[in-house]
Protein backbone atom coordinates (compact mmCIF):
# COMPACT_ATOMS: atom_id res chain seq x y z
CA UNK A 1 0.00 0.00 0.00
CA UNK A 2 1.84 3.25 -0.81
CA UNK A 3 0.94 6.32 0.43
CA UNK A 4 2.05 8.94 -2.27
CA UNK A 5 1.52 12.50 -1.31
CA UNK A 6 1.33 13.98 -4.82
CA UNK A 7 3.50 17.19 -4.40
CA UNK A 8 1.12 20.04 -6.14
CA UNK A 9 2.83 23.55 -5.73
CA UNK A 10 -0.07 25.35 -6.59
CA UNK A 11 -1.78 24.39 -3.36
CA UNK A 12 -0.77 25.05 -0.58
CA UNK A 13 -3.63 24.25 1.24
CA UNK A 14 -2.51 20.83 3.61
CA UNK A 15 -6.16 19.23 3.64
CA UNK A 16 -6.00 18.83 -0.14
CA UNK A 17 -2.87 17.18 0.38
CA UNK A 18 -4.54 14.80 2.66
CA UNK A 19 -7.31 14.43 0.88
CA UNK A 20 -5.62 13.16 -1.64
CA UNK A 21 -3.63 10.46 0.09
CA UNK A 22 -7.25 9.73 1.78
CA UNK A 23 -7.95 8.73 -1.06
CA UNK A 24 -5.11 6.54 -2.49
CA UNK A 25 -5.09 4.90 0.84
CA UNK A 26 -8.48 4.48 0.10
CA UNK A 27 -7.86 2.53 -3.52
CA UNK A 28 -4.96 0.93 -2.18
CA UNK A 29 -6.90 -0.77 0.66
CA UNK A 30 -8.96 -2.83 -2.01
CA UNK A 31 -7.89 -5.89 -3.39
CA UNK A 32 -4.57 -7.04 -5.45
CA UNK A 33 -6.33 -6.31 -9.00
CA UNK A 34 -6.38 -2.58 -8.14
CA UNK A 35 -2.45 -2.84 -9.01
CA UNK A 36 -2.90 -1.90 -12.38
CA UNK A 37 -5.12 0.72 -10.85
CA UNK A 38 -2.29 2.56 -8.84
CA UNK A 39 -0.36 2.10 -11.74
CA UNK A 40 -2.75 4.21 -13.75
CA UNK A 41 -2.91 6.72 -10.68
CA UNK A 42 0.77 7.16 -10.24
CA UNK A 43 0.93 7.58 -14.29
CA UNK A 44 -2.29 10.26 -14.16
CA UNK A 45 -0.46 12.18 -11.40
CA UNK A 46 2.55 12.11 -13.20
CA UNK A 47 0.86 13.59 -16.17
CA UNK A 48 -0.82 16.35 -14.29
CA UNK A 49 2.45 17.39 -12.50
CA UNK A 50 3.97 17.82 -15.80
CA UNK A 51 0.96 19.97 -17.74
CA UNK A 52 1.36 21.79 -14.53
CA UNK A 53 4.48 22.50 -15.26
CA UNK A 54 4.35 23.39 -18.46
CA UNK A 55 1.63 25.40 -17.66
CA UNK A 56 3.10 27.92 -14.87
CA UNK A 57 5.78 28.15 -17.72
CA UNK A 58 3.62 29.05 -20.34
CA UNK A 59 2.24 31.78 -17.84
CA UNK A 60 5.42 33.14 -17.63
CA UNK A 61 6.65 33.00 -20.72
CA UNK A 62 3.48 35.12 -21.43
CA UNK A 63 4.10 37.58 -18.39
CA UNK A 64 7.35 38.39 -20.24
CA UNK A 65 5.94 39.01 -23.25
CA UNK A 66 2.98 41.47 -21.65
CA UNK A 67 5.78 43.77 -19.56
CA UNK A 68 7.74 44.15 -22.77
CA UNK A 69 4.84 45.02 -25.26
CA UNK A 70 3.77 47.37 -22.29
CA UNK A 71 7.24 49.01 -22.77
CA UNK A 72 7.12 48.86 -26.49
CA UNK A 73 3.38 50.83 -26.19
CA UNK A 74 4.81 53.55 -23.96
CA UNK A 75 7.34 53.92 -26.29
CA UNK A 76 5.16 54.45 -29.23
CA UNK A 77 2.74 56.43 -27.44
CA UNK A 78 5.62 58.90 -26.93
CA UNK A 79 6.51 58.64 -30.58
CA UNK A 80 3.31 59.28 -31.77
CA UNK A 81 2.69 62.09 -29.44
CA UNK A 82 6.12 63.85 -31.04
CA UNK A 83 4.98 62.55 -34.43
CA UNK A 84 1.48 64.43 -33.90
CA UNK A 85 3.00 67.84 -32.67
CA UNK A 86 5.46 67.94 -35.59
CA UNK A 87 2.92 66.45 -38.10
CA UNK A 88 5.85 65.91 -40.74
CA UNK A 89 6.61 62.38 -41.20
CA UNK A 90 10.16 61.74 -41.01
CA UNK A 91 10.80 58.29 -42.52
CA UNK A 92 12.84 55.70 -40.88
CA UNK A 93 15.36 54.48 -43.26
CA UNK A 94 12.86 51.29 -44.63
CA UNK A 95 10.85 53.76 -46.20
CA UNK A 96 13.16 55.89 -48.70
CA UNK A 97 13.29 55.07 -51.99
CA UNK A 98 15.06 56.02 -54.94
CA UNK A 99 14.18 59.71 -56.48
CA UNK A 100 13.90 59.01 -60.00
CA UNK A 101 13.39 62.48 -60.83
CA UNK A 102 16.22 63.66 -58.92
CA UNK A 103 16.34 67.40 -58.16
CA UNK A 104 13.10 67.91 -59.09
CA UNK A 105 11.58 65.02 -56.81
CA UNK A 106 13.85 65.71 -53.65
CA UNK A 107 13.30 69.46 -54.03
CA UNK A 108 9.39 68.89 -53.89
CA UNK A 109 9.54 66.92 -50.72
CA UNK A 110 11.87 69.33 -49.16
CA UNK A 111 9.40 72.11 -50.02
CA UNK A 112 6.05 70.16 -49.11
CA UNK A 113 7.84 69.53 -45.90
CA UNK A 114 8.11 73.09 -44.75
CA UNK A 115 4.92 73.90 -46.51
CA UNK A 116 3.41 71.21 -44.10
CA UNK A 117 5.21 72.97 -41.12
CA UNK A 118 3.57 75.95 -41.91
CA UNK A 119 0.80 74.77 -42.41
CA UNK A 120 0.46 73.01 -38.99
CA UNK A 121 0.92 76.63 -37.02
CA UNK A 122 -1.45 78.04 -39.01
CA UNK A 123 -3.74 75.36 -37.96
CA UNK A 124 -2.71 75.47 -34.54
CA UNK A 125 -2.88 79.34 -34.84
CA UNK A 126 -6.89 78.40 -36.04
CA UNK A 127 -7.46 76.36 -33.49
CA UNK A 128 -6.67 78.35 -30.99
CA UNK A 129 -9.07 81.13 -32.23
CA UNK A 130 -12.00 78.73 -32.50
CA UNK A 131 -11.72 77.17 -28.59
CA UNK A 132 -11.25 80.34 -27.32
CA UNK A 133 -14.58 81.74 -29.16
CA UNK A 134 -12.71 84.37 -31.52
CA UNK A 135 -15.20 86.45 -33.13
CA UNK A 136 -16.32 86.17 -36.87
CA UNK A 137 -13.60 88.69 -37.84
CA UNK A 138 -10.50 87.30 -36.54
CA UNK A 139 -11.54 84.05 -37.51
CA UNK A 140 -12.18 85.35 -41.12
CA UNK A 141 -8.63 86.52 -41.53
CA UNK A 142 -6.98 83.22 -39.93
CA UNK A 143 -9.56 80.99 -41.94
CA UNK A 144 -8.30 83.18 -45.54
CA UNK A 145 -4.73 82.37 -44.68
CA UNK A 146 -5.30 78.38 -44.48
CA UNK A 147 -7.21 78.76 -47.48
CA UNK A 148 -4.36 80.80 -49.09
CA UNK A 149 -1.99 78.48 -48.06
CA UNK A 150 -3.95 75.45 -49.75
CA UNK A 151 -3.64 77.49 -52.96
CA UNK A 152 0.32 77.87 -52.31
CA UNK A 153 0.77 74.00 -52.30
CA UNK A 154 -1.23 73.51 -55.08
CA UNK A 155 0.62 75.80 -56.74
CA UNK A 156 3.82 73.96 -55.96
CA UNK A 157 2.82 70.74 -56.85
CA UNK A 158 1.77 71.71 -60.45
CA UNK A 159 5.10 72.50 -60.92
CA UNK A 160 6.81 70.04 -59.32
CA UNK A 161 4.59 67.58 -61.46
CA UNK A 162 5.31 69.68 -64.85
CA UNK A 163 9.03 68.58 -63.61
CA UNK A 164 8.42 64.69 -62.58
CA UNK A 165 5.14 63.89 -63.05
CA UNK A 166 5.89 60.84 -62.28
CA UNK A 167 7.14 61.44 -58.47
CA UNK A 168 3.72 63.26 -58.13
CA UNK A 169 1.55 60.39 -59.48
CA UNK A 170 3.58 57.89 -57.15
CA UNK A 171 2.62 59.99 -54.28
CA UNK A 172 6.18 59.12 -52.82
CA UNK A 173 5.71 62.39 -50.94
CA UNK A 174 3.15 61.44 -49.19
CA UNK A 175 3.25 59.15 -45.84
CA UNK A 176 2.44 55.55 -46.55
CA UNK A 177 -1.23 55.48 -45.14
CA UNK A 178 -1.92 58.15 -47.11
CA UNK A 179 -0.83 56.44 -50.08
CA UNK A 180 -3.41 54.17 -49.36
CA UNK A 181 -5.79 56.55 -50.34
CA UNK A 182 -3.91 57.92 -53.20
CA UNK A 183 -5.79 59.22 -56.22
CA UNK A 184 -4.44 60.95 -59.40
CA UNK A 185 -1.51 62.29 -57.01
CA UNK A 186 -3.51 63.31 -54.18
CA UNK A 187 -6.81 62.73 -52.14
CA UNK A 188 -10.54 62.99 -53.56
CA UNK A 189 -12.47 65.50 -52.29
CA UNK A 190 -15.78 63.79 -52.76
CA UNK A 191 -14.31 61.28 -49.78
CA UNK A 192 -13.41 64.50 -47.53
CA UNK A 193 -16.74 65.75 -48.07
CA UNK A 194 -18.02 62.27 -46.68
CA UNK A 195 -15.95 61.97 -44.31
CA UNK A 196 -17.00 66.24 -43.22
CA UNK A 197 -20.84 65.99 -43.45
CA UNK A 198 -20.98 64.54 -40.14
CA UNK A 199 -18.44 66.81 -38.65
CA UNK A 200 -19.87 69.93 -39.80
CA UNK A 201 -23.35 70.11 -38.17
CA UNK A 202 -25.44 71.97 -37.75
CA UNK A 203 -26.77 72.92 -41.15
CA UNK A 204 -29.15 74.46 -42.99
CA UNK A 205 -31.67 72.12 -44.78
CA UNK A 206 -30.05 74.36 -47.65
CA UNK A 207 -26.38 73.76 -47.15
CA UNK A 208 -27.15 70.33 -46.57
CA UNK A 209 -28.21 69.74 -49.97
CA UNK A 210 -25.20 72.12 -51.46
CA UNK A 211 -23.02 70.16 -49.89
CA UNK A 212 -24.06 66.60 -50.70
CA UNK A 213 -24.78 68.42 -54.45
CA UNK A 214 -20.91 69.58 -54.18
CA UNK A 215 -20.01 66.04 -53.10
CA UNK A 216 -22.27 64.40 -55.86
CA UNK A 217 -20.24 66.62 -58.66
CA UNK A 218 -17.13 65.68 -57.21
CA UNK A 219 -17.64 62.10 -57.58
CA UNK A 220 -18.67 62.65 -61.10
CA UNK A 221 -15.40 64.86 -62.25
CA UNK A 222 -13.30 62.38 -60.42
CA UNK A 223 -15.29 59.53 -62.38
CA UNK A 224 -14.48 61.32 -65.83
CA UNK A 225 -10.92 61.81 -64.66
CA UNK A 226 -10.79 58.20 -64.01
CA UNK A 227 -12.10 57.05 -67.28
CA UNK A 228 -9.50 59.34 -69.16
CA UNK A 229 -6.84 57.71 -67.13
CA UNK A 230 -7.79 54.31 -68.05
CA UNK A 231 -8.51 55.48 -71.47
CA UNK A 232 -4.91 56.51 -71.73
CA UNK A 233 -3.40 53.35 -70.06
CA UNK A 234 -4.70 51.43 -72.86
CA UNK A 235 -4.04 53.37 -75.53
CA UNK A 236 -0.39 53.31 -74.22
CA UNK A 237 -0.48 49.58 -73.80
CA UNK A 238 -1.68 49.10 -77.43
CA UNK A 239 0.69 51.50 -78.81
CA UNK A 240 3.45 49.61 -77.69
CA UNK A 241 1.99 46.24 -78.34
CA UNK A 242 1.98 47.45 -81.33
CA UNK A 243 5.58 48.05 -82.13
CA UNK A 244 6.32 44.62 -81.68
CA UNK A 245 6.65 42.22 -84.00
CA UNK A 246 9.85 40.35 -85.77
CA UNK A 247 13.05 42.48 -85.11
CA UNK A 248 15.93 43.58 -88.35
CA UNK A 249 13.48 45.02 -90.97
CA UNK A 250 14.46 48.45 -91.45
CA UNK A 251 10.56 49.16 -91.65
CA UNK A 252 10.12 47.51 -88.60
CA UNK A 253 13.13 50.08 -87.21
CA UNK A 254 11.39 52.72 -88.33
CA UNK A 255 7.75 51.78 -87.10
CA UNK A 256 9.68 51.20 -83.57
CA UNK A 257 10.97 54.64 -83.02
CA UNK A 258 7.12 56.14 -84.62
CA UNK A 259 5.50 54.31 -81.66
CA UNK A 260 8.23 55.13 -79.53
CA UNK A 261 7.02 58.48 -80.31
CA UNK A 262 3.49 58.57 -80.25
CA UNK A 263 3.75 56.73 -76.54
CA UNK A 264 6.02 59.82 -75.52
CA UNK A 265 3.63 62.28 -76.24
CA UNK A 266 1.13 59.72 -74.68
CA UNK A 267 3.36 60.10 -71.57
CA UNK A 268 3.25 63.80 -71.52
CA UNK A 269 -0.95 64.25 -71.33
CA UNK A 270 -0.02 63.09 -67.61
CA UNK A 271 0.47 65.72 -66.66
CA UNK A 272 -2.27 67.63 -67.78
CA UNK A 273 -4.42 64.54 -65.21
CA UNK A 274 -2.76 65.71 -62.43
CA UNK A 275 -3.27 69.46 -62.77
CA UNK A 276 -7.03 68.73 -63.51
CA UNK A 277 -7.24 66.39 -60.62
CA UNK A 278 -5.18 69.32 -58.44
CA UNK A 279 -8.34 71.93 -60.15
CA UNK A 280 -11.29 69.83 -58.83
CA UNK A 281 -9.25 69.28 -55.35
CA UNK A 282 -8.56 73.21 -55.45
CA UNK A 283 -12.28 74.11 -56.72
CA UNK A 284 -13.85 71.67 -54.46
CA UNK A 285 -12.74 73.48 -51.70
CA UNK A 286 -13.21 76.99 -52.79
CA UNK A 287 -16.82 75.74 -53.31
CA UNK A 288 -17.16 74.05 -49.75
CA UNK A 289 -16.27 77.60 -48.19
CA UNK A 290 -18.38 79.61 -50.15
CA UNK A 291 -21.63 77.32 -48.65
CA UNK A 292 -20.37 77.26 -45.29
CA UNK A 293 -20.36 80.14 -42.64
CA UNK A 294 -16.87 81.29 -41.58
CA UNK A 295 -17.09 79.26 -37.95
CA UNK A 296 -18.11 76.32 -40.39
CA UNK A 297 -15.46 76.60 -42.47
CA UNK A 298 -12.90 76.59 -39.88
CA UNK A 299 -14.09 74.03 -38.41
CA UNK A 300 -14.09 72.44 -41.55
CA UNK A 301 -10.47 73.08 -42.24
CA UNK A 302 -9.63 72.19 -38.49
CA UNK A 303 -11.41 69.05 -39.05
CA UNK A 304 -9.31 68.55 -42.58
CA UNK A 305 -6.17 69.31 -40.83
CA UNK A 306 -6.97 66.59 -37.78
CA UNK A 307 -7.87 63.93 -40.18
CA UNK A 308 -4.39 63.79 -42.36
CA UNK A 309 -2.38 64.47 -39.23
CA UNK A 310 -3.86 60.98 -37.71
CA UNK A 311 -2.68 59.37 -41.29
CA UNK A 312 0.56 60.51 -40.63
CA UNK A 313 0.51 59.56 -37.17
CA UNK A 314 -0.73 56.18 -38.07
CA UNK A 315 2.14 55.77 -40.90
CA UNK A 316 4.94 56.79 -38.06
CA UNK A 317 2.91 53.86 -36.44
CA UNK A 318 3.29 51.26 -38.80
CA UNK A 319 7.21 52.07 -39.99
CA UNK A 320 8.08 51.94 -35.84
CA UNK A 321 6.14 48.51 -35.92
CA UNK A 322 8.08 45.33 -34.23
CA UNK A 323 9.05 42.99 -36.96
CA UNK A 324 10.45 38.90 -36.63
CA UNK B 1 -13.51 80.74 -87.38
CA UNK B 2 -16.68 81.01 -89.18
CA UNK B 3 -17.26 76.90 -89.11
CA UNK B 4 -16.36 76.94 -85.82
CA UNK B 5 -19.17 79.24 -84.94
CA UNK B 6 -21.21 77.86 -87.14
CA UNK B 7 -21.23 74.57 -85.61
CA UNK B 8 -22.12 76.01 -82.85
CA UNK B 9 -25.02 77.51 -83.07
CA UNK B 10 -26.46 74.40 -85.05
CA UNK B 11 -26.12 72.30 -81.38
CA UNK B 12 -27.07 73.03 -78.04
CA UNK B 13 -23.73 71.17 -76.96
CA UNK B 14 -20.69 70.66 -79.15
CA UNK B 15 -17.21 69.53 -77.69
CA UNK B 16 -14.51 69.21 -80.59
CA UNK B 17 -11.92 66.31 -79.07
CA UNK B 18 -8.85 64.53 -81.27
CA UNK B 19 -9.46 60.99 -81.33
CA UNK B 20 -6.02 60.11 -79.51
CA UNK B 21 -6.87 62.88 -76.73
CA UNK B 22 -7.47 61.30 -73.00
CA UNK B 23 -8.96 64.04 -71.48
CA UNK B 24 -11.38 64.98 -74.02
CA UNK B 25 -12.10 61.09 -73.43
CA UNK B 26 -13.05 62.41 -69.68
CA UNK B 27 -14.77 65.52 -70.73
CA UNK B 28 -16.78 63.60 -72.76
CA UNK B 29 -17.77 61.68 -69.64
CA UNK B 30 -18.69 63.99 -67.60
CA UNK B 31 -21.15 65.59 -69.78
CA UNK B 32 -22.60 61.89 -70.83
CA UNK B 33 -23.16 61.25 -66.83
CA UNK B 34 -25.20 65.00 -66.93
CA UNK B 35 -27.72 63.64 -69.68
CA UNK B 36 -26.71 65.72 -72.72
CA UNK B 37 -25.36 64.20 -75.75
CA UNK B 38 -23.38 66.67 -77.02
CA UNK B 39 -22.20 66.90 -81.10
CA UNK B 40 -18.99 65.73 -81.16
CA UNK B 41 -16.24 66.72 -83.58
CA UNK B 42 -12.73 64.69 -83.91
CA UNK B 43 -10.46 67.20 -85.53
CA UNK B 44 -8.04 65.00 -86.64
CA UNK B 45 -11.02 62.95 -88.27
CA UNK B 46 -13.39 65.77 -89.79
CA UNK B 47 -13.16 66.34 -93.24
CA UNK B 48 -13.02 70.19 -91.71
CA UNK B 49 -11.09 69.25 -88.78
CA UNK B 50 -8.07 71.59 -89.88
CA UNK B 51 -10.30 74.66 -90.45
CA UNK B 52 -12.16 73.99 -87.61
CA UNK B 53 -8.34 73.48 -85.50
CA UNK B 54 -7.29 77.25 -87.24
CA UNK B 55 -10.89 78.48 -85.80
CA UNK B 56 -10.49 77.10 -81.91
CA UNK B 57 -6.94 78.55 -81.94
CA UNK B 58 -7.42 82.12 -83.23
CA UNK B 59 -10.21 82.03 -80.29
CA UNK B 60 -7.65 81.50 -78.07
CA UNK B 61 -8.23 77.96 -77.07
CA UNK B 62 -5.14 76.70 -76.07
CA UNK B 63 -4.83 73.95 -75.66
CA UNK B 64 -6.92 73.56 -78.87
CA UNK B 65 -8.81 69.86 -77.09
CA UNK B 66 -11.00 69.77 -75.39
CA UNK B 67 -13.35 72.72 -75.67
CA UNK B 68 -17.02 72.90 -75.05
CA UNK B 69 -19.58 75.08 -76.69
CA UNK B 70 -23.29 75.18 -74.90
CA UNK B 71 -25.84 77.28 -76.19
CA UNK B 72 -23.62 78.65 -79.30
CA UNK B 73 -21.42 79.76 -76.08
CA UNK B 74 -17.71 78.81 -75.63
CA UNK B 75 -17.06 77.81 -72.55
CA UNK B 76 -13.34 76.28 -72.27
CA UNK B 77 -11.42 74.02 -71.62
CA UNK B 78 -11.24 70.98 -69.22
CA UNK B 79 -9.93 73.65 -66.93
CA UNK B 80 -13.32 75.43 -67.11
CA UNK B 81 -15.23 72.47 -67.62
CA UNK B 82 -14.46 70.93 -64.15
CA UNK B 83 -14.49 75.05 -62.15
CA UNK B 84 -18.05 75.10 -63.77
CA UNK B 85 -19.20 71.90 -62.55
CA UNK B 86 -18.21 71.92 -59.19
CA UNK B 87 -19.75 74.94 -58.65
CA UNK B 88 -23.13 73.96 -60.42
CA UNK B 89 -23.13 76.44 -63.11
CA UNK B 90 -22.32 74.08 -66.13
CA UNK B 91 -25.50 72.29 -65.09
CA UNK B 92 -27.28 75.06 -65.46
CA UNK B 93 -25.74 75.96 -68.58
CA UNK B 94 -26.88 72.71 -70.17
CA UNK B 95 -30.70 73.39 -68.87
CA UNK B 96 -31.13 76.71 -70.17
CA UNK B 97 -29.51 75.27 -73.64
CA UNK B 98 -31.87 72.53 -73.43
CA UNK B 99 -29.14 70.28 -73.69
CA UNK B 100 -30.29 68.26 -71.42
CA UNK B 101 -33.55 68.39 -69.06
CA UNK B 102 -34.46 67.65 -65.46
Amino acid sequence: MEDASPRTDSSTDADTEDKMSNQLQGIGASDGSDKSRDQKTLRRLAQNREAARKSRLRKKAYVQQLESSRMKLTQLEQELQRARQQGIFISSSGDQSQSIGGNGALAFDVEYARWLEEHNKRINELRGAVNSHAGDGELRIIVDGVVSQHDDIFRIKGDAAKADVFHILSGMWKTPAERCFLWLGGFRSSELLKLLINQLEPLTEQQLLAINNLQQSSQQAEDALSQGMEALQQSLAETLAGSLGPTGSSGNVANYMGQMAMAMGKLGTLEGFIRQADNLRQQTLQQMHRILTTRQSARALLAISDYFSRLRALSSLWLARPRE
Amino acid sequence: MEIVREVARKNAAVIFTKSWCCMCHSMKALLYELGASPAVYELDQHVNGTQMEWGLRALGCCPVVPVVFIGGTLVGSAEDIISLHVDGSLKHMLINAKAIWL
